[in-house]
């Protein structure tokens, strides 16, 4: 696009977020703070994720956007066509064709390969905010690996409840070492994260922070021995492709209470239809 | 002598006016800005002022952007002063949003629903760029506008199976913020109207915060709406509703995750939101703190700001605030002399003591 540089940022923004990118990538899980910039697209639509992105995408690179597990999804729609526009890129629905994904919310059916970078839009990167909102308090927790709250917190909703109330951005262990959000993926998701071939790159750029899991890290899901962690779905099938395995959007057809289950990731969905 | 001059006030006050009459129009070279161009072009504003002047009015609203200058608070303050000259004839009967035939309808729990996601007039999903040909205001085309049609509400889908608390009703008649003093603990509906008219940027830091740590929320938008909706009123020798106009309104029903507490089951609990115009900030935020301040009704610890609606509702006001705030330009000097005699004074006796 005229008047802009390749991927919007400039180079010594890139410089600067790939520098970030680089030390999240030595530590595992652990946040790295970044000068994120104004983008042209509002806060909470996926500014960390479009900065990562923009940062380390070049000319020959594939890219493909998912929003909710979807490519038609209007916020991926128009992310799609910003790099599109201002970058050039080869763009694709099909996750084998794409070099680079970005998510919000959801992680491909498919495994991913070596030759991938999965980039996650994270709207709170602190995965102890509602226990601690403080950033200087919870980054001292982190310092000291000082993580009991979170099990407590966990105990209590299993005290209460019968099981831990988390349904979507469960709490991880990243190379047992660092406490991270997994970003609001459902719990389903959680497991895919676990020694993925892939790099998965994290950004946040409203709370200004970056973090990564290098390709086969152990990610492990918060839990107990005796209430292991437990990813959900609708006990339901794809009323498209009939798979049974796959994490399904539960879609209102009429308003009798009517409903149609179907995968939540389309390019997945499509491609066992042929 | 500088204080002299503040004591010819009058004087002062009109060379004042009139300097700020000059300021106002500009450039006498340029062609003055019409209240019909701020009404039909700067929409958004109008409906700004319109919601925290609480008076439904474009024309009035354009108006006083005119004259204050677009300060969109200053606007709101001439409306409020304006309104409060009128009488009160009639209590309407309540809006029916869910009769509504929205030009914009989306639902972020749902990917489809009955009845669709309509985007709308949506500056959602542009991309932030200074688009230079506005300058010269080219003519936009004209959209082939969308079959009207009602669509039933979202909460309304996930209430038939009773995974979200039922909406609130109350049978007595709600109260009125304007007519009546404030007294804590309030009731939701003189919440909501507190909110209503309450200032954009407060409730946005507020329901801001809530989505940080700072009182605990789990927010979906189940739906926003915008559209018209019918304003009626049952004049006592008629007794029966007759319409008396449109008035577009923006509602937000937010769905909370709540895991349930000593006095309620598990089930999402809702936020509500609903103002004048096309306002989704407004009405988003003011849907979260609106379930922010519900926490003691439904068993939760009042810890956070937006949850303490003492808080929240003595401060939610803009007039009454940029009144206190700004009144410190005024003179203070009697109370200054005094405090220059005390400090003096303590100062007399630190010394002595050292």
């Amino acid at each position: 696009m005229q008047g802009y540089n390749f991927a919007y940022l400039d180079e010594q923004t890139k410089r600067m977020i790939r520098r970030a990118i680089l030390k999240a990538v030595a530590i595992p899980g652990h946040q790295i703070p970044f000068a994120s910039r104004e983008m042209p697209l509002p806060y909470g639509w996926g500014t960390g994720g479009i900065q990562v992105t923009a940062a380390v995408i070049g000319a020959n690179d594939v890219l493909k956007v998912i929003d909710q597990g979807a490519d038609d999804t209007t916020n991926a729609v128009s992310i799609r066509g910003f790099f599109a526009r201002t970058a050039g890129v080869r763009t694709t629905t099909k996750t084998e064709e794409a070099s680079l994904i970005q998510t919000r919310h959801r992680i491909p059916e498919q495994p991913l390969r070596e030759d991938q970078i999965l980039i996650y839009q994270v709207p709170m990167p602190e995965p102890l905010y509602k226990l601690e909102p403080g950033k200087a308090k919870a980054r001292r927790r982190h310092a000291l690996a000082e993580y009991g709250e979170m099990h407590v917190k966990l105990y209590e909703d299993i005290t209460r409840f019968g099981r831990v109330a988390v349904a979507y951005d469960h709490p991880v262990m990243v190379n047992e070492r660092y406490l991270m959000s997994p970003s609001p993926i459902p719990a389903f998701d959680n497991p895919k994260m676990h020694r993925m071939a892939a790099l998965q790159l994290f950004g946040a750029g409203r709370e200004k922070r970056i973090y990564a899991v290098p390709p086969y890290t152990n990610v492990r899901s918060l839990d107990f021995e005796d209430h292991p962690f437990h990813p959900g779905r609708a006990d339901q099938k794809c009323a498209l492709c009939g798979d049974e395995k796959s994490y399904l959007d539960e879609i209102v057809i009429d308003d009798q209470g009517g409903r149609m289950f179907a995968c939540s990731d389309t390019d997945y969905c499509q491609g066992r239809r042929g | 002598m500088a204080y002299v001059a503040v004591k010819g006030g009058e004087a002062a006050i009109a060379a004042a006016h009139s300097w700020l009459a000059e300021e106002r129009r500009g450039d006498p070279a340029m062609p003055a800005v019409s209240v019909d161009q701020i009404a039909q072009q700067l929409g958004r504003a109008v409906d700004r002022v319109m919601a925290e002047g609480s008076l439904y009015d474009p024309q009035l609203a354009a108006l006083a952007i005119k004259q204050a200058q677009g300060d969109l608070i200053e606007a709101a303050f001439l409306l409020r002063a304006y309104r409060t000259t009128l009488p009160r004839l009639i209590d309407a009967e309540p809006v029916a949003t869910e009769a509504m035939q929205p030009r914009r309808r989306i639902s972020a729990i749902f990917k489809d629903m009955p009845g669709g996601q309509r985007l709308g007039p949506t500056t959602d999903y542009t991309h932030r760029l200074l688009d230079f040909d506005l300058r010269d205001t080219p003519a936009a085309a004209p959209q082939a506008a969308a079959a009207p049609a009602k669509m039933p509400r979202v909460t309304d889908m996930l209430g038939a199976e009773s995974l979200i608390e039922p909406d609130a009703y109350a049978d007595t008649a709600p109260g009125d913020l304007t007519m009546e003093p404030l007294a804590f603990p309030a009731g939701r509906d003189l919440r909501l109207q507190a909110l209503a008219r309450g200032d954009e940027g407060f409730m946005l830091a507020l329901g801001y915060s809530t989505q940080r740590g700072y009182g605990n929320a789990h927010p979906f938008v189940g739906e926003l709406r915008v559209g018209e909706v019918a304003v009626a009123i049952t004049p006592p020798e008629l007794g029966f509703a007759i319409e008396i106009g449109d008035i577009t309104v923006t509602e937000c029903q937010m769905v909370n995750q709540f895991g349930g507490s000593k006095i309620s089951p598990p089930q999402f609990t809702r936020g509500y939101g609903l103002c004048f115009g096309h306002a989704d900030r407004r009405a988003i935020a003011m849907a979260l703190v609106d379930r922010a301040m519900r926490a003691p009704e439904l068993g939760e610890d009042v810890k956070a700001p937006a949850q303490d609606q003492e808080f929240v509702l003595a401060h939610c006001d803009n007039i009454e605030a940029t009144g206190f705030v700004e009144h410190l330009k005024l003179p203070h000097h009697v109370d200054f002399q005094s405090e220059l005699e005390t400090i003096r004074a303590m100062r007399r006796d630190a010394n002595a003591g050292l």
